[in-house]
């Protein structure tokens, strides 16, 4: 226990000292939370650079999942969490009181790891965010339908058939239809939950693309299982592992040359 | 091995699966075998029927019968001995036969029995006649004249025959033209003197003393009567007219009796008929049946009333139920906190749906027509009393009692819908910013309709076929009018109705010539059967529709 908390300050210090170039976009501050009795996640310190993609790795289980979800508040849906410590956007604490829930999910926009597009045509999916937000002009909405669909790459195959179900779509243009739908209302960040586990390699591999595309104008989270994945799209990686951060950096330090034992053993797949 | 043969045969699960094979087949044998007994004995009931007539031995002598065999059955010989039956039989079992004869206003009675031994020759002649009547029931002889305007004809058969089809057309007219005006004219200007009257009353007891309004209501007053005046000089010259002509006909005790055609609704010679003339017949009597009102205590005529008022009721709880099941729906599954409480509240609700609908009928009499319907009438009808408007059952608290009856099923049909919605969609929605209002009502609402529709199905399916509550509520025997019309505001919600389970009930247990309405119950039984399953089919209909658009759960 004690050993594992000095080696975290260790490496938040190490990673620090490259991230200090960054802008800092989400901040965790001893951040913790439990379900009911069983805490999830154990005194999280970690600074997520603006207009880069950080990945979260981690075996199953280990709470990464349940973090990104803390940063746009997906976990009030929970009955019983208690959390305690700060999570903040650009400084701002984002569980006070004060915070507009849905304002703040505006912002941080999230996808899942199943694609759950809604039973509405391909149009009215990206559309819904805008119709939330209260635009009701047609050319704009029209323009900004557009604009997310060529942003994630699904402009070309579905441009002239945007009255269709959005289920006639194959599983992986359905992910960025849902990836779409997310930047359709402009978030500064994209949450991504393991984006691409229900997808063919192929479909993966666009998802991947889209990624990298994305991380120019978007501060990027993703969850993976797939270490490949997080070592070619991330610019930052964090190890997590029973709920506490074991390590995080640049993602070619922490994988070529790990700092923890515990992420050398993960990444070279000696458990997890 | 035969030993492993065996116990692989029982491991397989083979006989289980015949187990459950058979338990369906029963089942569906049993449901189609009621639909098939309920459609041979109520469509049977139209086809028209020849008419016999018999030499029958009796009482020493040779009577003649005619009339319709309504029912054949055999029994035993020392059965009827024991009966009274005077003659000596050969044989041990005998048919006998119900034999209609018709003619109450003749003979008094319009059944009897016959046993075969004793029908001494049995024949078919053509020139038999059936007259169905508005009053006392079928009328069964031979023609003997036609007496038009005066003039008597007596001529052959085919020619009467042609005279008595087009005097009984021409008849037919005028009492639709009659009717016309005795039910739409005349009831409209009832409606608004019932109106005017009502306003002289509440001027009353406002203590209002305005000469003006009441010079106006006088002059309305004068303008009606004027109006009934006239309708009254054209209706009195219809009812001469109608009156005109009348039939004679020789009856099988040989005696002869008049018929004023007024009073003839039908003529057929069925003896004479071909087979496509019979199914000519057949569907004019069909049509007949589900169009025109009834006759005599029901136990003739049409069931048009009774199927409006089901198809009325069953729409209006529709229209309430759906929306109240649904909105406590949604809140106990989305908004309301898991608990001790919520468990409890669907414990309450599944068991609403067990318990027995005679109580909701009571707790429906007793709440809705006595509490609410009285207050509504001291409060907005006061002119009215002591006759009440709401106060008594009546289409609305009819529906409202069927609607509490039906609530359950709406509530765990749509709690399912909303349970099965994946947690996926939801999350989707809510990560773009929407709050949990609109995620309901954009995404998970329409996504749960098919299951919505669902508990409607249910809903319909069990409120169309629901009596006892009914009969405390408001569904009646005879209906005056309608629940909908010409007369503003064309819905009238406090009026009594019919209802064809009611009239199923009454038309077979209550009815003074229960052996006569016999095939009308099955027939009226068939007719709602048809009802729901029409209802039916087209929720499911537009369910399909709703889950071919919403189709994702199979995702």
């Amino acid at each position: 226990m004690a050993t594992t908390s000095i080696s975290s300050d260790l490496f938040e210090n190490q990673a620090s000292r490259s991230i200090d170039q960054e802008d800092i976009c989400i901040t965790c501050e001893d951040f913790s939370l439990s379900y009911g009795t069983k805490q999830a996640l154990f005194d999280i310190n970690l600074k997520i650079p603006t207009n880069r993609a950080t990945a979260f790795i981690g075996p199953s289980g280990c709470g990464k999942s349940t973090l990104l979800r803390c940063m746009n508040r997906m976990n009030d849906l929970i009955d019983g969490i208690n959390i305690s410590g700060q999570m903040k956007l650009h400084g701002k604490d984002i569980n006070t009181r004060d915070v507009n829930v849905t304002e703040l999910r505006q912002q941080v926009g999230m996808v899942f790891q199943k694609p759950n597009p809604f039973p509405k045509s391909i149009f009215e999916n990206v559309a819904y965010g805008l119709r939330l937000q209260g635009i009701t002009n047609k050319t704009e909405i029209e323009d900004r339908v557009e604009w997310s669909l060529v942003n994630s790459a699904l402009w070309g195959e579905v441009g002239d058939r945007l009255q269709d179900n959005a289920f006639s779509l194959s599983g992986g243009q359905q992910q960025r239809l849902v990836i779409a739908r997310a930047i359709a209302v402009r978030p500064q960040v994209l949450l991504l939950d393991e984006p691409a586990s229900a997808l063919d390699p192929i479909s993966t591999l666009k998802i991947e693309e889209l990624i990298a595309e994305l991380k120019s104008q978007y501060t990027v989270v993703i969850v993976t299982h797939n270490m490949q994945q997080a070592a070619r799209v991330s610019d930052y990686t964090a190890f997590l592992y029973l709920g506490k951060l074991i390590e995080f950096g640049p993602t070619n330090v922490l994988f070529t040359a790990p700092g923890e034992r515990q992420t050398e053993d993960y990444i070279t797949g000696r458990y997890g | 091995m035969t030993d492993n043969k065996k116990i692989g045969f029982f491991q397989s699960g083979t006989p289980w699966v015949w187990l459950n094979a058979g338990a369906v087949s029963i089942s569906m044998i049993m449901v189609i075998g009621l639909l098939v007994l309920i459609a041979v004995r109520g469509l049977g009931h139209f086809w028209p029927k020849a008419i016999w007539q018999i030499e029958y031995e009796e009482g020493g002598g040779i009577t003649t019968l005619i009339g319709e065999r309504a029912k054949t059955e055999t029994v035993s010989a020392r059965q009827l001995r024991e009966a009274g039956v005077k003659y000596n039989f050969k044989e041990e079992f005998v048919e006998r036969t119900l034999l209609k004869i018709g003619n109450r206003d003749v003979y008094g009675f319009d059944f009897r029995l016959t046993v075969a031994p004793l029908e001494k020759s049995v024949s078919l002649p053509e020139e038999l006649i059936v007259l169905e009547r508005t009053e006392w029931g079928n009328f069964y002889g031979e023609l003997v004249a036609v007496k038009e305007d005066g003039v008597i004809t007596q001529a052959g058969v085919e020619e009467l025959w042609a005279k008595l089809s087009s005097r009984v057309e021409r008849v037919a007219e005028l009492r639709e033209r009659i009717g016309d005006i005795e039910k739409s004219e005349i009831g409209a200007i009832n409606f608004k003197m019932e109106k005017l009257r009502l306003r002289t009353r509440a001027m009353e007891l406002a203590g209002r003393d305005d000469a003006e309004e009441q010079a106006e209501i006088a002059g309305t007053k004068a303008q009606l009567d004027a109006d009934y005046d006239a309708l009254k000089t054209r209706l009195d010259v219809l009812y001469a007219d109608i009156r005109r002509d009348a039939v004679t006909l020789r009856v099988m005790t040989g005696e002869e009796v008049s018929i004023n055609l007024s009073k003839v609704v039908k003529a057929t010679r069925p003896n004479a008929m071909s087979i496509p003339t019979k199914i000519q017949h057949y569907f004019g009597n069909l049509i007949d049946f589900v169009s025109d009102d009834p006759r005599e205590a029901n136990t003739e005529g049409g069931i048009f009333p009774a199927i409006f008022g089901t198809v009325m009721m069953v729409l209006l709880m529709s229209v309430i139920v759906t929306p109240f099941g649904v909105i406590a729906a949604i809140y106990l599954r989305e908004y309301a906190k898991q608990g001790f409480v919520t468990r409890l509240v669907r414990i309450s609700v599944n068991n609403l749906a067990g318990v027995p609908s005679i109580v909701y009928g009571v707790f429906g009499l007793g709440f809705f027509v006595y509490v609410l319907g009285g207050n509504i009438d001291q409060l907005f009808y006061p002119e009215a009393l002591p006759s009440p408007t709401f106060g008594s059952g009546g289409l609305m608290w009819a529906s409202l009692t069927l609607a509490l009856l039906t609530v359950p099923v709406v509530i765990v049909a749509t709690e399912e819908g909303l349970a099965r919605i994946p947690r996926a969609v939801r999350e989707g929605s809510l990560a773009l910013g929407a709050t949990k209002a609109e995620t309901l009502w954009r995404i998970v609402i329409p996504m749960a309709s098919p299951a919505m529709m669902t508990g409607l199905i249910l809903a319909v399916a069990r409120a169309a076929g629901e009596v006892a509550p009914l009969m405390l509520v408001g569904a009646v025997k005879l209906a005056p009018s309608l629940p909908l019309d010409m007369n503003a505001p064309f819905l009238h919600l406090e009026r009594k109705f019919m209802h064809l389970g009611f009239h199923i009930y009454d038309v077979g247990f209550q009815s003074p010539n229960v052996e006569a309405a016999r095939p009308l119950v099955y027939a009226t039984a068939l007719i709602l059967v048809a009802v729901i399953i029409l209802l039916n089919l087209s929720a499911i209909y537009i369910r399909n529709h709703l889950r071919e658009k919403y189709r994702t759960l199979e995702q």
